[in-house]
Formats: structure tokens, sequence, C-alpha cells
């Protein structure tokens, strides 16, 4: 095992070459994640040069290094942001005392927990999205999707280490099984429901990009607050790289909708499908039904875990050290409706329990921007009509809202009514015919699928029409 | 917090159309259980909904309704099928919000029931010719789990997420009390340093571990489920002979309630309050016992040996989950000791040849076991016009203590039903319990074959006290104040330690020893204090816990 040269091959800032432990067990998972890479990700262009972003240190800048390189020789890395000095825990029952940097025997378990169900979602979403490759609009959305791709593997790896690092043999084992689960798989599915759902098409890979993995910005922003510094620093690199999968999402649906309003104009009778684009009507289906998916990740809405989580120091509330006075919350309760009898009702729910919930409602606000910026670049465009997100309560699967209805703005319906309307609510299967009938690939530098408008500029001060793969 | 709400039970009888818990299904050999909680349908619904297929009492009354119906009604059944009809769950065990705002005694009480529940499912596995398989298509967690440990054959689910767990100890500071401890390392065999890691792991284990421990017998991916688990079915229902024999309906009792007093055909239960006791009379039967297959089945389940048996059972239970103040439990017989024995005689002709009068043994063994294991003091009066003879005299076995009037009218009578046709929960007849000490005398006395005097009652040994007519009033007076004065605790935990002599069995344990532990920690500050961690459960705050080991 000396042969190996770690350093060069995997860029870190643990001191990989002289952990004998970590090499030991890195050494047999390496090759397993690659056997996975090679078996579930990207479909084709595995031997093409991409033009990608490597993270090499955790220096300024250090995390943006552009270059071809094949995607199975991609470096991935294992960074933790720099430590803090004298950092202390910031929240719950152990506010104050110096964070850990060992796990602590009583936390051991729910950490793992924590970790194993965040690090799920990266192979997951890689999984997900495998076959887009052979459908991209355009060169430079196709290297995007294979920068998203490494870097859920990077922070695969991220947490994989974590693993290795901290939880014995327990941990090799999950760390094993993050390999062997499969998305949509009957007999191994992902942890999480929205990781099996199907990414049959681009316009589900740019919703699931805005908000799916928002979701992962939020629950790894709780996470960077976290008493268990490893954790902590873990998290608050891999956010720096997860901001870019989410601008890829936001502007993805932001060039389909302003196509849409081009191709509304141009059409004869103003329809959008007839000239081959794809009508704001449709995108805001995707973006209920995937908003909606979204939420769920959260977790119950009232939630004795998140409450232990909270009061272990384990997981925090979104920038609790800004945002937040009180960092015990053991006082105050938090208002939340729910439906009691048929009707819907205010209940107040103990700060800490309400914990998931808290965390969703920042989620909301941060959706709520992005579509502000997706309806400016509509009105920019110059049309009248707008999207917007759908009530938290609406077509929920998870948590206290699963039994009962909505509607999108968030009245209590019955499940005929709902029923009734779930046709203009959520995509059909006719509306994901019609999205699947446009998804052919345009690969030639510089074009793009009529269904999508070009992007404003390149990647890393190219220009657009640059050959961002080299096929 | 300390907020402790009654539990009150308006009747322990059900029937299959009335489940709101549970769908039964028989399909020829083939009976599913289905297990599909309604959430806001537990007892006290406005206390704690029954989420994720947690149970409360409730839920409990109906499998125990399923278990005891089921070989009378669908007698062709060979195997029972337990699964769940939610997603992802199979059953996360006794609904913790009921139990952390339940008093003291329901808890006891509740999970008593559940282990006398338990152990009919394991007795239908080992004497009625079903095999119990627990097919768990989510995770199966505390009394998930235990439920699963009672049947005779555990698969798991491979969904990668699936897990059983006993997370009582880690979770909640208290025990897996419905048997789990117990079963894990005296029913399967678990090491015990194995089991030690289990019971200590909140999430539990999967397929893969939870196989290597022995937790489950095997597991099937998601795509095979279905094939997987039918074909473990077949090969439980070729286990068993088919049988052939006409089901009975099992019908409900009919009871007359009135303030202080139900009366049922065979046994009227009455309340002294003011005293803190109650008398139990269990009447003979006045009809002619069915001594052919034809007539027992044609008197299916009105029949006085099961009738009177299941009437006691359910006095038995009201006394124990709706009058916990009384402490003193009379018992007594009344009508024609003859017709009892040629009832007795005539259910005995047909043991082992015909499966309904077997089911009916059952039963009888059943109530009598529950009487021994009922938390009340247990006295028999034995006075003229009783029939403590044959299968009734095992309820004067059964008694802390015997009073009967020595005189010319009272009599007794021990039969072969004292030798071992009804033994205790732990193995051994009541009349060799009673006679650990003295070799040969429960075979002397059961060779009698004849009624027995209140003095030689006495001078055998088989009655604790046989005061003449002078002294009987007072004698018995004296009796039952004195022992309704005593500190009721320590009475529960000397009756339970005197009742049971000989060696211990899985069962014995679960009721003497997990289930006192429990009890013990369901009292104690780490778990229900203010800052206990089954108070503390599902609130913002963590438990602390008072560091001492005692």
């Amino acid at each position: 095992m000396s042969d190996i040269r770690y350093d060069e091959l995997i860029p870190n800032n643990v001191d990989l070459s002289s952990d004998k432990r970590l090499q030991r067990a890195l050494e047999k998972w390496q090759p397993a994640f690659l056997d996975w890479w090679m078996q579930m990700g990207p479909e084709g262009f595995q031997g093409s040069d991409v033009y990608l972003r490597t993270a090499i240190s955790t220096a300024p800048g250090g995390w943006a290094n552009f270059g071809y390189v094949k995607m199975p020789e991609y470096r991935w890395g294992i960074f933790l942001s720099d430590p803090e000095k004298d950092r202390t825990i910031g929240f719950g029952d152990n506010t104050g005392k110096p964070v850990w940097q060992e796990v602590p025997g009583e936390y051991r378990n729910i950490l793992q927990r924590i970790i194993v169900t965040q690090a799920d979602t990266e192979p997951a979403s890689v999984e997900q999205q495998r076959h887009l490759g052979q459908t991209a609009p355009s060169i430079g959305d196709l290297r995007n999707l294979f920068q998203v791709n490494v870097e859920e593997g990077r922070h695969l790896w991220a947490m994989v280490y974590l693993l290795h690092a901290h939880f014995g043999r327990d941990g090799r084992d999950n760390a094993d099984e993050l390999l062997a689960r499969r998305s949509g798989d009957a007999d191994k599915p992902r942890i999480l429901d929205a990781f099996n759902q199907p990414c049959p098409d681009w316009l589900t890979f740019f919703c699931f990009t805005t908000f799916t993995d928002r979701d992962g910005k939020y629950q790894l922003a709780a996470l960077a607050e976290s008493g268990f510094d490893p954790l902590s620093r873990t998290c608050k690199f891999m956010l720096t790289e997860e901001a870019h999968h989410l601008s890829v999402g936001e502007q993805g649906i932001m060039r389909v909708l302003q196509r849409a309003v081009e191709l509304e104009k141009t059409s004869p009778n103003g329809d959008v499908r007839a000239a081959g684009g794809i009508d704001i009507a449709t995108v805001q289906k995707y973006i209920n039904y995937w908003f909606s998916y979204s939420l769920d990740l959260f977790g119950s809405e009232i939630s004795s875990n998140a409450a232990d989580y909270f009061a272990a120091g384990l997981k925090g509330r979104y920038r609790e050290a800004e945002l937040w006075s009180d960092h015990v919350a053991l006082e105050g309760f938090h208002a939340l409706d729910v439906v009691r009898d048929g009707k819907s009702v205010v209940d107040q729910v103990p700060l800490r329990n309400a914990m998931n919930e808290l965390l969703r409602a920042e989620y909301r606000k941060d959706c709520e921007r992005v579509v502000k910026r997706w309806n400016r670049a509509l009105e920019d465009a110059g049309s009248h009509v707008q999207v917007s997100l759908p009530d938290t309560r609406f077509f929920r699967r998870q948590g206290i809202y699963a039994g009962s209805h909505f509607d999108p703005k968030g009245n209590l319906i019955s499940a005929a009514e709902f029923a009734a309307g779930a046709d203009t609510w959520l995509p059909t299967e006719s509306d994901r015919a019609y999205v699947g009938s446009l998804m052919k690939p345009v690969l030639e530098p510089g074009k793009m699928a009529n269904w999508i408008a070009a992007p404003a500029r390149g990647i890393d001060g190219k220009p657009v029409e640059y050959e961002y793969v080299r096929l | 917090m300390g907020d402790y709400k009654p539990t009150r039970i308006g009747s322990f009888e059900t029937h299959p159309s009335r489940y709101r818990h549970w769908n039964l299904d028989v399909t020829g050999a083939v009976a599913t259980l289905t297990l599909c909680i309604q959430e806001e349908n537990g007892l006290r619904p406005d206390d704690y909904p029954l989420k994720l297929n947690s149970y409360d009492i409730g839920v409990d009354i109906e499998l125990f309704d399923a278990v005891q119906r089921l070989p009378f009604e669908h007698p062709q059944v060979r195997a029972v099928v337990v699964t769940s009809g939610l997603p992802r769950i199979f059953c996360a065990g006794a609904n913790i919000k009921m139990l952390a705002t339940s008093e003291h005694g329901f808890k006891v009480n509740f999970c008593k029931y559940t282990n006398e529940t338990r152990l009919g499912i394991e007795e239908s596995g080992r004497h009625a010719g079903i095999t119990w398989v627990a097919a768990l298509n989510g995770t199966a967690s505390g009394g998930g789990y235990e439920l699963a440990l009672a049947c005779d054959e555990i698969y798991l689910i491979e969904d990668g997420s699936s897990a059983v767990s006993l997370p009582e100890v880690p979770l909640l500071g208290v025990l897996p009390g419905t048997g789990g401890l117990t079963r894990l390392v005296d029913k399967r065999k678990v090491r015990r340093d194995v089991a030690d890691v289990f019971c200590t792991k909140a999430e539990g284990f999967r397929t893969r571990d939870a196989l290597k421990m022995r937790l489950i017998d095997g597991g099937f991916p998601r795509s095979k489920w279905e094939a997987g688990i039918a074909e473990v079915v077949q090969k439980a229902v070729a286990k068993h002979p088919a049988r052939a024999t006409p089901g009975i309906e099992w019908s409900a009792l009919t009871i007359q309630v009135s303030e202080n007093h139900r009366a049922y055909k065979y046994v009227d239960l009455r309340l002294q309050p003011e005293q803190r006791t109650a008398t139990i009379v269990l009447r003979a039967p006045t009809e002619a016992p069915a001594t052919t297959e034809q007539a027992l089945h044609a008197n299916g389940v009105n029949q006085w040996c099961l009738q009177a048996f299941r009437e006691l059972d359910d006095a038995l239970l009201h006394l124990r989950f709706n009058h916990d103040q009384i402490g003193l439990i009379l018992l007594e017989t009344e009508g024609d000791p003859a017709q009892v024995l040629a009832h007795d005689a005539a259910l005995q002709g047909l043991l082992g040849k015909n499966g309904l009068a077997d089911q009916i043994h059952l039963v009888q063994s059943r109530v009598l076991r529950r009487l021994d294991n009922t938390a009340r003091s247990l006295f028999a009066i034995i006075k003229p016009g009783s029939c403590f003879v044959g299968s009734l005299f095992e309820i004067a076995l059964a008694a802390d203590r015997s009073y009967m009037l020595a005189d010319d009218e009272t009599f007794i009578q021990v039969t072969a039903a004292s030798k071992g046709l009804y033994p205790m929960t732990h193995g051994p007849s009541r009349l060799n319990v009673r006679f650990a000490g003295e070799p040969g005398q429960a075979e002397k006395v059961s060779s009698l074959g004849e009624p027995i005097s209140g003095e030689d009652a006495f001078d055998l040994g088989l009655v604790t006290l046989a005061p003449d007519d002078i002294d009987w009033e007072d004698e018995v007076r004296i009796a039952i104040e004195e022992r309704a004065s005593l500190s009721p605790d320590a009475l529960t935990g000397m009756e339970q330690n005197l009742r049971f002599v000989g060696n211990e069995t899985c069962d014995t344990k679960i009721f003497g020893r997990l289930s006192a532990w429990q009890n013990w920690i369901f009292q104690r500050p780490n778990a229900v204090g203010e800052q206990g961690a089954l108070t503390l459960y599902g609130h913002p705050e963590r438990p602390r816990f008072d560091w001492h080991r005692t």
C-alpha cells in the first residue's frame, strides 16, 4: 500500500498519507467506488475529456481548478474547511462546551444515521441522472451535468471519509452499503423517496438541481453548525460546491422560461408546444411536483428526532449564530397549521420539536427568491405570465399533511377535489411524454436545443461555444 | 409530565367484523393477520395518536380475540401469517405517549395482558398445530419485534432500511418488557453478549446482520417478498396434518352489568368496594354433558366447560383493569358436584381424539393460568352447596389460601384433572406445586377417588384451614379483614414469589423476572420522573439520569 501516492491520487487536507487506518479503509473502498462509477455513473462519455473543476485545496480559489479530465480519472478529494480555533458548541444542551473532535459515544448512533442519510443522497442523484448525457440540450449543459455528477461523487467521498475516520467497522460497513443501494431499485432503494424518483429529462434535472439539491444546501448548512467538528468542517466545504449545482438548476429553468416566451411571440398563434418549446404551464407543474417532493426531505413537521439532534448539539438551525439569540431553544413555540377533525387549525409546537419546520421555512424563503428571479426574467422577456411556488402543504407524501389534501394555494380540499385538480397542478403522463419527446442531443459547440435559450455566459470565462466536452 | 390518565376498558370482547386495527383473512389452511392501526382510534384518542402501527391495549384485545377465535372457527388453519398493511413499517410497539400518560397499575396490567396474548400465540404454535410466521414487511421495533419473537418463525424484508430493534433501553430508559429480553436469549438462544449489543442499539439491525445474530430466520428482497413468504407458509402448513373438523362459531358472551355486579350465565362477579374485596362465584352445569363428538360440536361455544371458563376469564380481566382497588378475590363455586365431574369426564374422554375438545381444554388451562397470574390475593371459600371438584378444584388450588367448612355436607374431590391436565405456567400441576415438599402426596390425594370432608382435606394438606360451624364466620371474616389491611405492593410481591414453586421457564422468567424489573423501572425517576427518559420521549428536553446504581 505504500506504493500508492495518496496525496496525488486523492487531494486532501486530512493528512491522508500518514493515516494508516484511513488508508486501509479507503484502499478497499476506492476500487469499489470506481466500479460503482463505471456501472452507475454517467452513461457514455467516460472516455471523453471534460472541462471540469477540481478542488485541490481549501485556500481561496483552491476549490476551483479548471482543466480537461476524463471523469474516471477525476481526483475526488477529501477536504474539510479550515479549523476554527477554540470553536465551541453553538446550540442545544451542550452550548458553550468545546466542540468534539472525536465522536461522543452517546451520540455515535444518531450521528452515524445523520451522516449516512446525507451521504446516501450523493450517489443517488448521480444514478438518477445517469442517462441525461444522451439528451443534453448543449455541450455546456452536458459539461454542467458532469460537473454536478463528479461533485456529488466528491461529496460522497467526504461523507465516506467521516464514516471511515470516525465510526470504525460500523462506519466501513455503512460506507460499503452506500455503494450497494440503487436509486429506484425495488429491493435496494435509496433511503429518501425523492432520490428514488426517476430523472428522465432535463426539465426534471433542472427542477431537481433547483429544489432537491437546495434541500441539500439547507441540510448541509444545519450540519455545518454541528458540535461534531469534522462534520461541521466537511459540510462547510461542501456548501461551496452545492451552490454551483443550484445555479445550474436555476439558470436551466430560467432559460426554458425565456425560450417559452420567445417561441410564444414567434409562433403564429402563440402556441409554445406547436413551436417545439416547453410552455410555462408545464414548467409550473414540474415546479409544483419537485418543490413538494423536496419539502418532504426535511422530515416531519413535529419531530422528536429533530429535537434530539438539536438538544445534543449535532444539527442546528440555519445560520444559528447570526439568526437566533436563544441557542438553547427550550422555551418558546412554533405556530404550526395542523389538520384536526377535517379542519385546519393552529397548534403551538415546542420549538425544539419544530426544528425541521424551521429549516423548511428557510428553504422556502430561498426558493421564493429563486422564483422571483425567474419572474423577473419572464418580465424582462415580455411575458405577463408568472410562475409561483405551491403552498408547503400541497402534495405532501411525508409529515403531518401527508394524509390530507390541499390545493396549490394551501386550501384544505377533499380527495375528490384533489383528484379533479391533479392534472392541472402536476405533470400528467402526456406532459411527461411531451417533454420526453423534445429530448434530443445537441452537441455541436455553441448550438442549443430548440426548447431552451442560450445561457448569458459561458463557464470559467470561456465563451458559450467553447468545446466543454471533447467527444 | 406526571399527568396520568385513567384508562377504562368497556369490553374485552370483539369480533373480526369490528376489528379496527387488524384484518383477519382466512384462505384454506392459512390465516393472515394484517396490522393496519388506525391512528385516531386508540382507547384515549385525545391523549395519543397510534402512529407507525404502534399499539395500545385496544389493539391487543383484537389480537387476543383472533388468537383465541381462530382454532374454534377455522380449525383447518395450520399457519398464521402476521404482517403489516402500512408501507415500510411493521409495528413500532406499544405507543410511547400512551405509556407515558398511563397510570402505573394500568401499565403493569397492559404489559401482563400483552404477555399473555404472546403466550397464547406460542401455545397455539406448540399445542394447536398452528405455525405462526412473522412476515416483517417493514421495521419491527420494540413491542413490534416482541410480537415477532412470539411467532415460530421471523422473516424480514430486505430493502436497505427495514430493521428489527429493541430500542427501549437506549431511547426510553425502560425494558422490552413484553418478553423481549427473555425470548432473545431463552427462546431464540441469541448469545448473551450479542443480545446486549442488540438491545442497546436503538436502530437495530437489518436483514443481513439480523440473520447472522439469529434475530430472524430469513429475509427476502422486496421483489421476491411475496413469493418467499408464500413458500415459507406452504412449508409451515406442511408441518401439521390436515384437519377436517368443522368449526364452531365463537360468539360473544352475554353479560348483565349493574353497579358492583357482573352477571354471566355460570359466573357472578360481585364487588364489595368498601371491603376492597370481590366475590367470584362459578356455578356447576345443570344440563348433561356432550359425550360424543357430534354433541360436542352441536353444543358449540355455549357448553359449560368452555363458557364457564370464558366467563371467569372476562371477570378476571375486568377486575384487573377496571377495579384496581379490589385487593382480595373470594373464589366460590355453587352447584351439583356430580355434574362437574360428568362434564369433566366427557371432555377428558374426547381429548386427543377431537380437535374441539382439545381446544376447549387449552382455553380452560389458559384461564386457570390467568388466575395464577392475577396480582390480587385469592381466597377459596369452600362451603355447603359448593362444587370444588375435578377441574373446579384447580381454582381452589390456585388460591393463596383456602377455607373449608368442616361439616357433613361440604366436600371437595380431587380427580385426574389435577394430575397434570392443567399445568401451571411453569409446567407442573398445581397439586405437585402444592406438595413439592411431600413426595407421593399429590399421587395419593388424586387417587382417592371420593369426596373429601373438610377435616380430611385439612389433614391431607388440601386446604389451609377447616373451621367448624362455630368458628367459621369469625375465622373467615378476620382472615379477609386482615388480608385487606396489608400493603398491596408487599402482597403482590409475596404472592408472586410463593405461587410458582419449582423451576423457572421462559414464561415464568417473563412474568416473574422481566415484568418485575420492568414494573420497578416504571416507578423509578430515570424512567418516569420529570426528567426521566420515558417522560421526556418526544419532548424537546433530553433526559437526565440519577447515576447511582442500586
